[in-house]
């Protein structure tokens, strides 16, 4: 088993939520695992990038090599874009179909969904509607991992433990909408794959 | 044990921690700051008490940890690349005084400047120095040698450098820790003239370091971290160095054979360097940063086995490596990828919405739209966004500290109005010494000590000089009458910007504070 992941979006929109989760998850499941993060100049309002790379063998390079990542993660749709390059021929698109427009040039947006659904395999979606209609603006990350969760060769239950575990602390209230915001993202996924 | 999933950085730190540390320093500085910050909140360090604060840069953060030393305890300094420039005098004079408890220096590089204003190989500085040097491959390498250094540098009583680059630094993997020691007990050094520098000693010690050499070569000869993989295929060997072994290991498959040797240890091996110069007709050297390994190979004038890498063109000059660049540089097929569709632009970084530093700027603003561009130099720190547009508000950053001096010689050369801005921990790092030559040839600039309360940039480590920025200009002699304290929101900003009018127009030296918290700092306070 080797998943290699990319995980894309703006400073702030919690991808980083969504790799420590993964990562429990792996090491949880007993896989070995690499995760590169994006620190510094980059978080203020800037793009932020994140390489996860799991195995049941040795993992090397902390960075995913150009044209072999098996999923890029995304919560925002131009920065799924931004790294095109690192996609393998057969690999997923999983992104929030919602720009986050902090920039005066921010290319027309039918233009960005149109170039992610030219690509074999996607799934481009409203996470932020699915996530304020569970009355919880700010999981969309978990439901953006949700959908995510179809392709990752993780059971599932090991994401609804890493959930716990780093929402554990905020209260039963916060992990409940976690997990349910994870599972309506799944359920999309199930129903448009 | 359970493995623990820690960065690169933190792996540094618990190493440090299990092998006895007693005390941690530093400043913060990308893709360094994780050590101390991770020792700050680690249960265990916090429960021995092991010392764990920020210092006010980097060469007071070396003594203090080797004043740690001297009293016989294990002690970790911690810095970023351009930190080792400010604590260099330190650094190369300890290779003189040496050790009593063991010292690492550990220093993140930031190759293809991630977070930084240049890229730099500290590597240099451990052979200038002619200390030793580990270079991590990956993380768990990273917590064992942290774990051994201090073993090390108490067997030849010398500060070890332990070198990692960004991308080690901040990515995350298992690791496996190792039996905790305890911490020394606190002793002199043997020799009482030890960390005594008056030339006649030096010149004992120097020749002492000189001496030492061969034995250090010797322990990189023994050293597992020195590793030498036979190949039959002799026609090019690989040296990689570091991280740069990944990169090579996630190009290589099962048909591959030929010789490769592994550093993670310095000074350089040289019986394994002597064989595969020997036994291979060509030889690429994998580094991590600039072409250390490669330009002692080849020498001035080269002869013999042809060496590839940075030098010839093989690997870019510059800029980090990482897969793609190793496969090509292995002469491999590249992977079929897409490029990037036009669709997407840059999401430059920017001020945060509500930042103070947003009002202090455009206060500034007025000045120079009077005055014309060119006036105002800066500083490092989240601040230096203000070069970007909207605001276009300064003209330099260069070095940490370097607002105030460079205003100083501006105005000698007859700028006017001559602005300095520089954060509050900048000041604290190294602004104060520039304020006293200010103060002292009595120039004629304004000196913008923007006060959010806080290390902004790295993260939000807190800054040695809040709640005492008007006592320190006071003390080193700045007029009472023009030290003003402003608030800057934009309901203020007529109100300031007269009193920057006021300041620019006194002919002497001014400090103007804009005081407000960091956004960040405020909604986490409330
Ligand atoms: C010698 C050196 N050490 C550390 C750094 C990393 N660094 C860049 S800016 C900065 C601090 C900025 O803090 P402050 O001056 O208070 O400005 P703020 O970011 O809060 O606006 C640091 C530590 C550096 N660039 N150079
Ligand atoms: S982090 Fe704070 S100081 Fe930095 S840009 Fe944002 S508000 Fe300003």
């Amino acid at each position: 088993m080797k998943k290699d992941i990319i995980l894309a979006g703006v400073g702030g929109q919690g991808i980083l939520s969504i790799a420590t989760i993964i990562g429990y998850a792996a090491i949880e499941s007993g896989l070995k695992l690499k995760q590169a993060e994006v620190h510094g100049m980059s978080q203020r309002g800037g793009d932020v990038q994140s390489h996860l790379r799991i195995s049941d063998s040795n993992v090397f390079s902390d960075l995913i090599p150009h044209g072999a990542a098996d999923i890029i993660i995304s919560v925002e749709p131009m920065e799924a874009l931004r790294y095109k390059p690192y996609l393998s021929e057969n690999g997923w698109f999983i992104t929030n179909s919602v720009p986050f427009v902090n920039i005066p040039n921010y290319p027309a947006i039918e233009n960005v969904i149109s170039d992610i659904q030219n690509c074999k395999n996607n799934i481009v979606f409203d996470a932020n509607q699915i996530a304020k209609d569970l009355g919880s603006s700010r999981s969309m990350n978990m439901v953006i991992l949700g959908a995510a969760s179809l392709f990752l060769d993780i059971a599932y239950e090991k994401l609804e433990e890493g959930i716990k575990f780093i929402f554990g602390r905020k209260g039963e209230k916060i992990v409940e909408t976690n997990l349910n915001a994870l599972a309506a993202g799944r359920k999309f996924a199930e129903e448009n794959s | 044990m359970k493995k623990l999933l820690l960065l690169g950085d933190e792996a540094i730190a618990q190493g440090a921690l299990d092998a006895g540390l007693s005390g941690a320093y530093g400043y913060p500085g990308t893709p360094s700051t994780e050590i101390v910050e991770y020792i700050q909140r680690n249960p265990e360090a916090i429960e021995k008490n092991i010392h764990r604060t920020w210092s006010a840069n980097e060469k007071t953060a070396l003594e203090a940890a080797l004043g740690m030393s001297y009293a016989g305890k294990r002690t970790i300094v911690t810095m970023k690349h351009v930190g080792l420039n400010v604590a260099a005098d330190s650094y190369m004079n300890s290779a003189l005084t040496g050790a009593n408890g063991g010292v690492i220096v550990a220093v993140a590089d930031d190759p293809s400047m991630h977070s930084s204003q240049n890229e730099q190989d500290s590597r240099f500085y451990s052979k200038f120095a002619l200390l030793p040097a580990f270079e991590p491959s990956d993380q768990q390498e990273a917590y064992n040698m942290c774990f051994e250094a201090f073993t090390l540098s108490e067997k030849y009583n010398l500060p070890i450098m332990m070198r990692l680059t960004t991308r080690l630094a901040h990515s995350r993997a298992g690791v496996a820790r190792k039996k905790v020691l305890a911490e020394n007990e606190m002793s002199f050094p043997q020799n009482r003239d030890q960390f005594m520098l008056l030339p006649s000693f030096s010149r004992k010690k120097y020749q002492k370091l000189l001496d030492t050499q061969p034995e250090l070569v010797k322990e990189s000869e023994n050293s597992k971290y020195n590793e030498y993989f036979d190949g039959n295929d002799k026609s090019c060997g690989v040296i990689a160095c570091g991280l740069a072994y990944n990169y090579l290991m996630e190009n290589i498959s099962d048909k591959d054979d030929f010789p490769i040797l592994k550093i993670g240890q310095y000074p350089l091996p040289r019986k394994q360097i002597e064989k595969i110069m020997a036994e291979c007709d060509e030889v690429l050297v994998l580094e991590e940063g600039m072409p250390l390994v490669e330009e002692m190979l080849k020498g001035y004038i080269p002869t013999g086995t042809k060496i590839k890498g940075r030098l010839d063109g093989t690997i870019s000059r510059a800029g980090e490596l990482n897969p793609k660049t190793v496969r090509k540089a292995l002469g491999l097929p590249e992977i079929p990828s897409e490029e990037i569709p036009t669709s997407v632009v840059g999401r430059p970084p920017a001020l945060c919405d509500g930042c103070p530093h947003i009002d202090t700027y455009n206060a500034i603003n007025e000045i120079t739209k009077k005055c014309g561009k060119g006036h105002v130099f800066s500083d490092i720190g989240c601040y230096t966004l203000g070069y970007l547009p909207p605001y276009n508000a300064i003209d330099t950053c260069v070095d940490m500290g370097a607002s105030i001096t460079m205003a100083i010689g501006a105005a000698d050369a007859g700028l006017f109005p001559s602005i300095a801005t520089i954060g509050d921990s900048t000041f604290g790092h190294s602004g104060i010494t520039g304020l006293l030559d200010a103060v002292d040839k009595k120039a004629n600039i304004v000196v913008v000590i923007m006060d959010n309360d806080t290390t902004a940039m790295t993260g939000m480590q807190d800054s040695q000089v809040n709640g005492r920025i008007e006592k320190i200009c006071l003390g080193i002699g700045v007029d009472e009458k023009h030290i003003r304290v402003v608030t800057p929101l934009a309901k203020n900003h007529a109100e300031n910007v007269k009193i920057f009018q006021e300041e620019v127009d006194y002919n002497g030296v001014s400090v103007i504070i804009p005081r407000r918290d960091c956004i960040h700092l405020f909604k986490k306070r409330r």
